[in-house]
């Protein structure tokens, strides 16, 4: 069942030492007032997704189209927005928001972000070419790539031959990372490993796309409004936290 | 403070870790807790810090140098590691580099390192560190 991924602020790398000696490093990724903001339904838009919004923009930074937008939701003007597909029986409500226990320690997740970019870089950086020797006659060209074809007979370079050109600041993601910790307070989830883009960056949290679907997954999805409702009746917090 | 910085803070405060002030030239003895199989027992490792790195943060971490049968041993230990059981200064030497990569080229006489006779624990660190 398809559930709502998240949107969050990379915060930074720091480690975690554990109990059994070991260390994990770790990337913060902090949830920052994240909320529903519109629905896409089969009868309207024939498909199913919930569109989110995260981060705090300044309403007269903000176009006077988005600002109706978020005004439809009654939602404050968002950083960030991003949609999300998601079963029917997973649409969450406009306004909702999702607090941290979203994921359980342990699960498995996907992360996508905006690498960093490094402008126009040569073969050797761009697709890891060993360049040419030091010297043995070589001039000048010591990183360029080889040759870049055959003779009269193609006549031509193939198509998506790799050479030279811009590198990063494309959308990366990043596979099976795993939650190692959540804060639902402050709303930070902490994934073992590294997660494309910059600090401060934008990245998108879902579940793990080739790993199988763990049993304890909140559904529809992790929200503020039911971690409050369930506090007294506690069934699905306490299993959540085990996770 | 940022919020890696409070999280760092945090999990030190968390950990509880009771590490004595030293530098490089002191002798230290590090209790290393062991698994062997289902039990653990706490393994001393003697000998003299030549490095310290990144400071008392969360990434901190220490050479220890001994001579073990003749042959030189190195261990980086991260500081905050919960395998580490104690760190007791054992002696504490006087030394005029922060690094002292130079005793491994060194053996015998001339790997000697004095010892500091007027040791001051700093105020600050004396007390939580």
């Amino acid at each position: 069942m398809l559930r709502s991924g998240l949107i969050a602020k990379k915060v930074g790398m720091t480690r975690l030492f554990m109990e059994d000696g070991k260390q994990v490093p770790v990337t913060v990724l902090s949830l920052e007032n994240l909320q529903v903001v519109a629905q896409r339904t089969v009868e309207k838009d024939g498909y199913t997704a919930v569109q989110l919004g995260a981060g705090a923009a300044k309403a007269k930074r903000t176009s006077k189209a988005m600002r109706g937008h978020f005004a439809a939701a009654k939602v404050e003007p968002k950083r960030k927005v991003a949609e999300f597909r998601v079963a029917p029986e997973n649409l969450i409500e406009v306004g909702e928001e999702f607090s941290a226990n979203h994921y359980f320690e342990g699960q498995y997740v996907d992360v996508s972000g905006t690498s960093i970019g490094k402008g126009f870089a040569g073969a050797m950086k761009r697709h890891n070419f060993g360049g040419l020797r030091a010297t043995h006659g070589v001039s000048i060209s010591h990183r360029s790539h080889g040759s870049t074809g055959q003779c009269q007979d193609p006549g031509r370079v193939f198509k998506g031959k790799k050479m030279a050109g811009h590198m990063g600041a494309a959308k990366v993601t990043t596979q099976n990372l795993q939650v190692v910790r959540t804060d639902e307070d402050r709303g930070l989830i902490m994934v073992k490993g590294a997660v494309p883009g910059s600090k401060g960056g934008w990245v998108t949290i879902k579940d793990a796309v080739k790993k199988p679907t763990p049993e304890n997954t909140v559904y529809p999805a992790g929200l503020k409004s039911a971690a409050a409702a369930e506090a007294p009746a506690e069934e699905v917090e306490a299993e959540n936290n085990e996770g | 403070m940022d919020l890696i910085a409070q999280l760092e803070a945090e999990q030190i405060a968390a950990l509880g870790k009771d590490i004595p002030d030293f530098k490089a030239g002191d002798t230290i003895r590090v209790g290393y807790k062991v698994t062997e199989g289902s039990r653990s027992r706490v393994q001393n490792y003697e000998g003299v810090c030549i490095s310290r790195k990144n400071g008392n943060g969360i990434a901190g971490s220490f050479t220890v140098r001994k001579i073990s049968f003749g042959e030189g041993v190195e261990r980086v230990f991260p500081l905050h590691s919960t395998n580490i059981d104690s760190i007791t200064v054992v002696r504490r030497g006087r030394v005029r580099r922060a690094k002292l990569y130079y005793l491994r080229s060194r053996r015998g006489k001339s790997a000697r390192i004095a010892e500091v006779t007027n040791y001051k624990a700093p105020k600050s660190a004396n007390a939580d560190a």
